[in-house]
């Protein structure tokens, strides 16, 4: 991939150097792109080259348990048995358990702990509800970047969209906790003046119309029971997006050549950028063959022509099959270009579209050579 | 089946399936399809991706209802909005004499707390304005671009959440609404898109229960969108292909040729593999859509994907698809 001219110093960035050193890889990309394949090849090859490494998944399908080849995976990290030099585990994201683990890390007491995970509100929120999944996740990785048994952590993120909501949670949650609505709300354990909780009371009863009166009182009832414990999240959600900036956090953007998924990638991009986090690498997966030359012309030509031949018709089958895909071809390579040239710092990998799904660790290795090699 | 019949069988038809098979595509395709048999239908889209618009050429679609050209002497029309949490919520206020509160809820960032801290609230709000639209009866068929797979879950699911977090007020109201839509196979089904491929096959089958068991909400016929057609001229050997067309090949283009050809034919084995797998694990009718080879779908090839999708619902058994 380097220029011919390109000194040691300017070289290239290269996958292999994000497997050796990044401390956290996030997998990010719209749906059905490779993430999950990825990020499983990726924690692999991190292994192989003697890393420990932890992969998890957030994604609700259960599919980085089919590419290890694991029958399942829980919200424990377990260990994938193998004869590499480094270490490899994996664990699905439970955002209830993570939930709750959260709140018996800060809460003063088991009474306090108690009051919390029994409260209506918390038990909403902290469930399969869309939305907490994303702040969990990013405490997940925290914690596993955290702990001293691992070198690398390797996040398989949700498609776009929530992806973004991964990274921007835990700056909402700082949000909500500085909200005034909320230091309001848990007013009177903190004594402030009557009046203000007087004057919230009354654009509490408002909303309580619309979101129902018992939801407004076992949020302010949890709220409450959350006193002292919001210091803990809200140094814990700054030190998520110290994280993400960090060098050693490296954001890999993985695509599929088709045009809305090319889209998305450069949507994705430019949001990174605005948050002035760069891409470090882009993984094209999926591309198909030009088998030779990608102008689908000749083939056309040749089809026209055999179309008045006699017994032309199963060459001119052939002609169609080549031209198929040479179009095709042809026009992922164009829309992948703006794309590269966007992110152009990134490290830059191709990976052709595999005849069959990954199913197994030696599947995984063969993509995991397509991949350090790019 | 009678293709009037299949899509006046429910008056909300929810598009969903794993990321990347291609909802998009099989919503505009559905539209195109149902317009044709005379009916209005409003297309909603969800993710303000523009990509259904795009896709049928027009003009980026906003949350007021954009007409969309469904093609020449098409005795149907169709309609398209996207439909935002926010505006739903105002809109719903509104309706109820609650619109000032509705406006300081927005200028306070009170909603903004209030959805972070109940994430369900977000995705009923949108549901139960596609409800009021469904009881109003503005079009003949509403036809939803919904999230994919793993959020559909959620997304659908969350009316029951919303109904036991809040035992009153108008968002229960509005959550119990939403509760008998999707369960009522005669106003709402979900049509489920796959590709032909090993995993998205295995999503869909787990999602097809999930949809049954947690929703309850009745599954239509499956869209398989994206199989390989078939060539039969490449069932012969390559060699034999050029002699009989008396053809002087160099040993390379022969090569060539052979390689595309079998990388063809290995593509359209594994497709009719993987759905003849569906077949097996999922008792549902299915209605496939051909692969188109390139990048960008414009209005002809959706055009052609529409006549595939009646001529596939007219070959359905009758009955299929519909409570």
């Amino acid at each position: 991939m380097s220029p011919p001219n390109a000194t040691p110093n300017h070289a290239a960035p290269r996958l292999v150097d994000l497997v050796d050193t990044a401390q956290v890889i996030v997998c990010c990309g719209s749906g059905g792109v490779g993430k999950t394949t990825t990020a499983a090849v990726l924690g692999l090859a991190a292994a192989r080259r003697g890393r420990r490494a932890v992969v998890v998944t957030i994604d609700p399908a259960r599919r980085l348990a089919d590419a290890l080849g694991l029958a399942g995976i829980g919200a424990e990290a377990a260990r994938i048995e193998g004869d590499w030099p480094g270490e490899l585990s994996a664990l699905m994201l439970d955002a209830k358990s993570t939930f709750d683990a959260l709140v018996e890390r800060h809460a003063s007491g088991s009474d306090q702990v108690r009051v919390i995970l029994d409260n209506p509100f918390y038990r909403n929120i902290s469930g399969t509800l869309s939305g907490t999944q994303e702040y969990m996740a990013s405490e997940k990785l925290f914690e596993l970047h955290e702990d001293p048994a691992y070198d690398v952590v390797i996040v398989d993120t949700p498609p776009t969209r929530n992806a973004l909501d991964f990274i921007e949670a835990p700056e909402r949650l700082s949000k909500f906790l500085n909200h005034r609505l909320y230091r309001t709300v848990t007013a009177p354990s903190r004594g402030m003046l009557r009046a203000v909780n007087a004057a919230a009371g009354t654009v509490l009863r408002s909303i309580g119309r619309v979101v129902g009166s018992e939801v407004i009182g076992d949020a302010i009832a949890f709220f409450q029971a959350f006193e002292g414990m919001e210091e803990g999240f809200r140094s814990r959600a700054t030190a998520v997006t110290e994280l993400f900036a960090d060098e050693l956090t490296a954001f890999v953007l993985v695509t599929a050549p088709r045009a809305d998924s090319v889209a998305e990638a450069r949507f994705f991009a430019r949001r990174l950028a605005e948050d002035t986090i760069a891409v470090r690498a882009l993984i094209v997966n999926r591309m198909h063959p030009p088998f030779g030359d990608a102008d689908p012309e000749p083939d056309e030509d040749a089809i026209a022509r055999l179309a008045d031949t006699d017994g032309g018709a199963a060459l001119a089958d052939y002609h169609r099959a080549r031209a198929d895909l040479r179009r095709l071809a042809a026009e992922e390579r164009a829309s992948v270009a703006d794309l590269a040239a966007q992110v152009a710092t990134a490290a830059l990998v191709y990976v052709p579209s595999l005849a069959t799904d990954v199913h197994d660790l030696a599947g995984l290795d063969r993509v995991g050579d397509a991949l350090l090699e790019g | 089946m009678d293709s009037t019949q299949f899509f006046t069988a429910s008056r909300l038809i929810i598009v969903a399936g794993k990321g990347g098979v291609g909802k998009t595509t099989a919503s505009a395709a559905l539209a195109l399809a149902a317009a044709r048999t005379g009916l209005s239908v409003l297309l909603v889209e969800l993710e303000g991706k523009a990509g259904l618009a795009r896709l049928l050429g027009a003009e980026a679609v906003g949350y007021d209802p954009v007409p969309i050209d469904a093609g020449p002497d098409v005795p149907g029309s169709i309609n398209a909005r996207l439909i935002t949490p926010d505006e739903a919520l105002m809109d719903y206020l509104a309706d109820h004499g609650l619109k000032r509160v509705g406006k300081a809820m927005v200028r306070s960032g009170v909603l903004e707390i209030v959805s972070t801290a109940t994430p369900g609230i977000r995705d009923l709000l949108v549901l139960g304005k596609i409800r009021q639209l469904e009881s109003e009866g503005v079009a003949d068929l509403i036809i939803l671009d919904a999230p994919a797979a793993g959020h559909a879950i959620s997304f659908l699911r969350s009316p029951a959440g919303v109904a036991e977090a809040a035992t009153s007020g108008a968002l229960h109201a509005q959550a119990t609404e939403a509760l008998a839509l999707l369960g009522d196979p005669n106003r709402s089904r979900v049509m489920l898109v796959t590709l032909p491929e090993e995993t998205p096959v295995n999503e869909l089958v787990e999602t097809a229960y999930s949809l049954e068991e947690e929703v309850g909400i009745m599954l239509g016929p499956v869209v398989v969108n994206g199989a390989w057609p078939h060539l039969g001229g490449l069932d012969q050997p390559i060699e034999q292909a050029s002699a009989a067309a008396g053809a002087r090949l160099g040993a390379d283009e022969l090569a060539s040729l052979a390689s595309a050809g079998d990388y063809r034919r290995e593509r359209c084995a594994l497709h009719a593999a993987q759905v003849a797998r569906l077949t097996e694990e999922l008792p549902l009718p299915q209605l496939s859509l051909s692969f188109v080879f390139t990048n960008t779908l414009d209005r002809n090839d959706l055009s052609a994907l529409a006549d595939d999708l009646l001529a596939e619902i007219e070959a359905l058994d009758a009955g299929a698809g519909s409570p």
